[in-house]
């Protein structure tokens, strides 16, 4: 009997229908067990174990490598800010401390509510948009220290459903690294990465 | 000064649409896909062999070689690499979010020339918006019967997935990145074999090339070898795409052709630094390259030969700048502490080195550095890399370890002076990074 919702377990199905093997499918279904659960319990681990064919251990083995499998609550809101080389050079650690400050949320922490987690992270991609930040890894570009606590903020007054990136940019980015040209109509809902094929990106987010 | 634009002109010409298969099919696309079908293995091989194509996901080797070495065995894959983590590297999100049609055609093409049935196109965790837009796009294809049962028309079958990773830099290695496609800890493999191109994904032959590689073959069946060469510069063929980053007036990436110079690059391309100060130092090719100062090396043209031997490389195309006011301890502790979180763990003189090299950095930062922590610094380098040489020699399972080096015998060749600095007067030089407004 699977822990799962019916269109979670469909969800599973038409994934693994995807790889030639099983095992394949061991990461995006962990990103289903995160939606499911809101983060990555032990019970969520051994579903995934159940789905392809390996032990449990084997499960967390691999889920402890990657540090998107968030193996404890996580609030609903991830704020990951980039600290790397190119955003430290554009004033990445100020933004960080301003974010810290407003939140109450030290790096790597989730504040007692449950609503915001914040971390530092390595480059995220969006270099010549420093300093780069994501929520629920959708992208923030030009971010600034001032910015950055409206941000907190916002997400703690709004609480909005699910984030969208051009509602962020538009709210509190700046310099992009490109331009974007094209709107995203989606959401996350959740600390992990919004994917329609995972059933993770929420539908006409505004 | 204008360069011709191939790999992100139709993004350009067609901001609000570029990236639909409507906009791709009235550019001329798929057409070259679908002329795969009619040529021959061996023909595809040498038109990209002659194309003179590298890789452009850091190792700049011959996609055409490469190919030629598929082992015989079958199943073959096709695993793309879009696990694009270098810092400094943003230009494989573009070309997937603004004209993903054009990698796939790509993708198409590789695998006719592999004969692969089932490509995988691997893309970061932290790009959750390139990999929808990517998956809109192989949804589109296969409702045109580009993919699935007889691409078209013919009697050739070709399933592609996208495949979301975990957020591990090290998964952009190409044997980690297939042990993680196989639901494994995403740790380099041993080698030999040498190439997955013998034993890869599932042990059966695998090709694994970058976004920006597959995105210059559609083009070089189109334009032909020879007005490909043209484009670029003597070995280096083609155009070429670069991240430009740190302190520049016009961060972006900009598709060049080879041979331009580094002041090309950064004065004109970039319009220079914000306040017109000091350029200091470069990062030439991504966190991995050893850096480049303006002394030596600013009207080096961008080659790989030059590069290579001026003791860098153009790597994964990431060029970070650092103005005057940046001090090199500090920037040095970035790049060697990203690699040093980065690092799977397995080879010692990495797991441990780096993470030496970050504490080392830090407490020299923090004005707490001892007269021997330079030295410390270049012998646990030397642990990591023996001899300090370019390229690189590696004691390690994967060349992570060695790349974490770079920024140390950066620093200690050109700037020693200001790392002694820190230590004889117990503090950073630059109180803080200026940011520029
Ligand atoms: C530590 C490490 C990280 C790498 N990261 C990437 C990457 O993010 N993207 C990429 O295309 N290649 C990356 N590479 C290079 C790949 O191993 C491989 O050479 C490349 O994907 C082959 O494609 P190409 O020949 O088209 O360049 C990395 C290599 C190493 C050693
Ligand atoms: S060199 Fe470092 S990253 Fe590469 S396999 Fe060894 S420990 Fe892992
Ligand atoms: S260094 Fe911050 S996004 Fe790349």
């Amino acid at each position: 009997m699977s822990i799962w919702s019916e269109s979670t377990q469909s969800r599973a199905k038409e994934i693994l229908a995807k790889y030639p093997e099983k095992r394949s499918a061991v990461m995006p279904l962990l990103y289903l067990a995160m939606a499911e659960d809101g983060w990555l319990t032990i019970e969520g681990m051994t579903e995934v174990a159940e789905w392809v064919g390996i032990t449990p251990a084997q499960v967390q083995s691999v889920a402890s490598f990657y540090t998107m499998y968030k193996r404890e609550p996580t609030g609903k809101y991830l704020v990951s800010l980039c600290t790397s080389i190119s955003c430290m050079l554009l004033g990445s650690d100020d933004v960080l401390h301003a974010i810290e400050d407003e939140s109450g949320v030290p790096h790597g922490e989730t504040d007692d509510e449950g609503v915001i987690s914040v971390e530092h992270a390595e480059c995220i991609g969006a270099c010549g948009g420093a300093v780069a930040c994501q929520v629920n890894y959708e992208l923030i570009e030009g971010l600034t220290p001032e910015k950055g606590r409206e941000l907190v903020r916002w997400l703690k007054k709004a609480r909005p459903d699910a984030v969208n990136t051009d509602e962020m940019q538009e709210l509190f980015g700046g310099r992009r690294s490109f331009d974007w040209a094209i709107q995203s109509d989606v959401g996350a809902a959740g600390p992990y990465p919004a994917f329609e094929p995972y059933g993770t990106a929420t539908e006409d987010a505004k | 000064m204008s360069y011709p634009k191939v790999l992100t002109k139709r993004m350009e010409d067609h901001p609000a649409d570029s990236h639909t298969i409507e906009r791709y099919a009235a550019t001329g696309g798929y057409a070259q896909a679908k002329a795969a079908l009619d040529m021959t293995r061996d023909e595809l091989v040498d038109i990209v062999k002659a194309s003179g194509l590298l890789g452009r996901g850091g190792a700049a080797f011959s996609t055409g070689l490469k190919w030629s070495f598929l082992a015989p065995a079958r199943p073959a894959y096709l695993v793309v690499n879009g696990d694009e983590s270098e810092p400094g590297t943003f230009k494989d999100r573009q070309l997937l979010e603004r004209d993903p049609h054009q990698m796939l055609e790509g993708v198409i093409i590789t695998a006719i020339a592999n004969e692969v049935h089932h490509a995988f196109v691997y893309i970061r965790g932290e790009y959750p918006k390139p990999a929808r837009r990517l998956q809109r796009a192989v949804d589109e294809a296969y409702a045109e019967g580009y993919f699935g049962k007889g691409i078209f028309g013919s009697d050739y079958d070709l399933d592609v997935t996208v495949h979301l990773g975990g957020g591990a830099y090290i998964c952009g290695e190409e044997t980690a990145l297939i042990n993680s496609l196989e639901g494994q800890r995403g740790e380099p493999r041993l080698k030999p074999p040498y190439f997955p191109a013998a034993k890869g994904l599932y042990m059966m032959p695998t090709i694994v090339n970058n976004v920006e590689t597959m995105a210059n073959l559609p083009h070089i069946l189109d334009m032909g070898v020879e007005a490909y060469k043209a484009l670029g510069h003597g070995d280096d063929t083609g155009t070429f795409l670069t991240s430009l980053s740190g302190h520049v007036n016009n961060p972006g990436n900009y598709e060049l052709p080879h041979g331009i110079t580094w002041r090309e690059l950064i004065y004109e391309v970039g319009g220079g630094i914000p306040g017109d100060r000091e350029l200091k130092m470069w990062i030439p090719g991504g966190a991995s390259a050893p850096w480049f100062n303006p002394e030596d090396h600013l009207d080096l043209p961008i080659t790989k030969g030059d590069t290579g031997q001026a003791g860098s490389m153009l790597g994964s195309g990431a060029v970070v700048v650092m103005n005057d006011t940046t001090c090199v301890v500090k920037a040095a502790e970035r790049v060697v502490r990203f690699f040093s979180h980065e690092s799977c763990g397995q080879c010692t003189p990495c797991r441990e080195g780096t993470t030496w090299l970050e504490m080392i950095l830090r407490r020299i930062e923090a004005g707490q550095g001892r007269p021997i922590d330079a030295d410390l610094l270049l012998d646990v380098s030397d642990n990591i890399s023996v001899g300090l040489a370019w390229p690189p020699r590696q004691t390690t399972i994967c060349p992570l370890g060695p790349s974490a080096v770079s920024p140390i015998t950066s620093i200690m060749r050109h700037f020693k002076d200001e790392v002694m600095a820190h230590i004889t007067e117990g503090a950073c030089p630059f109180a803080k990074t200026e940011v520029p407004a």
